[in-house]
């Protein structure tokens, strides 16, 4: 079995072996939850952008929380000095746990389908293709948020300190199109096109652009492989 | 074979390990003695890939550290200090992820998994969880870990820490019995480890190399120094004894009565007890007691390491 595989199943027994998958979960769903009811019958609209607003919001806590340990834990308990004189490559270690933190992501998302299906029967006319595009984009907006944990996770060998510097970086992006207003114009195309809204925004509409791919893409190996590097240079120090 | 070359690593300004050189030859159990901060792990550390040297290489069975890492790892099975394990798993998943990473899975997992936990005596503990073992149970998990894929060579970073006498004499066995058929590195701060379970020896202080060879070799390379105790009755005299050689020192005389203790010195070299005897004979001294110290290994482990550092 590759060893990323590998990886990925010892992460994910770690995560539902102990607590952390539930509770994350259930946190998950009742803010998620109470978000989209209490205003859905209000604003009477057959789509899921409440559902679509709030997620991203919550995932820069909770996706910082459950990637801060993968690799911080391991530099903490010396474990990562088993690991890594396994024959195993640093990027196995990442892309294992990478892949593990975005299954738990998608697991928990997929919960939220009840909204989706709760809207296909007393929704009039809702559009299941552009809803399903918005599920993708959250899911590549979890993986961009986890790329960036991972990456927090890996200059740290104290959790809290990951949990922060993951946090900061997600922020920023998070941010980045909501100050576009007090930017000179020049770097507002670059800013607005660094942003994680700008992109998601697009794909939740239903319109799936290679562009926006693109742009997904490019985070993830942007931040895993600085992770990657991270972990390298460790055996320098 | 592991032929280390010329190997410095400096953490920022301090130099842990400053230019050793040295090999191991298959089959070989070699002892890697020096006191706390020595250098001892940080040179196995590099030879299992866990750190990159500053200057210098370590091949194993010619391959590199730097080219090979990979490759090496294979051939390698490795207890680290302290032994870090995942607490949530149980010994049977940390074994079978291990064992999956090395490629064992399936049929030969299995098989393998009950020689491995006879060995090591795992067998009762085999489903639960490591957090709740004692550290002996942990300790040979950890080992089980390193010995599961059959690797031609083991490094064992002071694999006794923390166990209890009875459990430590186990683990010195299952060593010497593993080193039967492997090359062994084995790391400690205690001489009687080494004493115990290796072939050759390396003693390391501050960095570089300061004795290799057979205990014996070491011992008798090492210019120690006998102390011969002797209590004698009807001596006023002692100066004779000190004609005895030029070498031989009077450290001590005591008179209780007409009784005298005295304790002379030597280079373990020679062997005096005669002499003194005859000597003694020759004055109608009454030799009521001739004890013999030879510097212990003990003695000569602290001198060695002390020397250059000026603390122990």
């Amino acid at each position: 079995m590759s060893n990323i595989r590998l990886i990925y199943r010892k992460e994910m027994s770690a995560y539902f072996d102990s607590a952390v998958a539930y509770i994350t979960f259930i946190i998950f769903l009742l803010i998620t939850g109470w978000f989209f009811t209490s205003s859905f019958f209000l604003v009477g609209q057959s789509d899921l952008r409440i559902l679509f607003n709030t997620v991203p919001v919550v995932f820069l806590f909770f996706i910082p929380a459950i990637t801060m340990g993968l690799l911080a834990r391991e530099n903490h308990a010396g474990t990562m000095e088993f690991l890594t004189t396994l024959p195993v490559q640093e990027a196995d270690i990442v892309l294992g746990k990478f892949f593990a933190s975005v299954v738990l992501i998608s697991i928990g998302l997929s919960f939220t389908l009840v909204h989706f299906i709760t809207l296909l029967f007393v929704g009039t006319n809702p559009d299941p293709g552009a809803l399903l595009a918005g599920y993708a984009g959250l899911v590549l907006v979890g993986a961009v948020y986890a790329s960036i944990g991972l990456l927090g996770s890996a200059v740290s060998n104290n959790q809290i300190t990951s949990f922060l510097i993951s946090f900061v970086i997600i922020f920023i992006l998070f941010l980045l199109d909501k100050i576009l207003l007090f930017v000179p114009s020049f770097m507002a195309g670059i800013l607005q096109f660094l942003s994680i809204e700008y992109h998601f925004s697009n794909i939740r509409r239903g319109v799936i652009d290679s562009r926006n791919l693109i742009y997904f893409f490019s985070m993830i190996f942007f931040f895993l492989t600085l992770s990657i590097r991270v972990l390298e240079i460790r055996k320098w120090r | 074979m592991i032929k280390v070359e010329h190997l410095t690593k400096n953490y920022g300004n301090l130099t842990a390990v400053d230019d050793i050189s040295f090999e191991v030859r298959d089959g070989e159990i070699l002892g890697f003695l020096g006191p706390n901060g020595a250098g001892k792990s940080t040179t196995l550390r590099i030879m299992t890939s866990y750190l990159t040297p500053t200057a210098g290489n370590i091949y194993i069975n010619d391959m590199n550290v730097l080219d090979d890492s990979l490759n090496i790892r294979k051939v390698i099975g490795y207890l680290p200090e302290n032994n870090p394990l995942y607490p949530e798993m149980t010994v049977y998943d940390f074994l079978r992820f291990t064992a999956a990473v090395r490629g064992i899975e399936g049929n030969a997992f299995t098989i393998r998994l009950k020689e491995v936990s006879e060995l090591c005596g795992l067998k009762g503990v085999i489903q639960k969880k490591i957090s709740e073992l004692s550290k002996g149970y942990r300790q040979r998990t950890g080992l089980a870990q390193a010995i599961f894929h059959n690797p031609e060579i083991l490094i064992l970073d002071e694999p006794t820490t923390g166990l209890d006498p009875n459990q430590i004499v186990e683990i010195r066995n299952l060593i010497k019995q593993l080193g039967k058929e492997k090359t062994v590195v084995i790391s400690s701060h205690i001489l009687q480890e080494i004493q115990a379970t290796a072939d050759r020896m390396i003693i390391i202080n501050q960095g570089k190399i300061a004795a290799d060879g057979t205990i014996d070799e070491i011992m008798g390379s090492f210019m120690g120094l006998t102390r011969l105790h002797l209590e004698v009755e009807n001596a006023d005299d002692v100066s004779p004894l000190s004609k005895l050689h030029p070498d031989l020192k009077i450290v001590e005389t005591l008179s209780n009565g007409p009784v005298r203790k005295i304790v002379l010195e030597y280079p373990n070299k020679l062997d005096l007890r005669k002499d003194v005897f005859k000597c003694a004979v020759a004055r109608k001294w009454e030799i009521l007691e001739m004890t013999r110290h030879r510097t212990s290994l003990e003695d000569m482990f602290r001198i060695l390491t002390v020397k250059e550092g000026g603390e122990a």
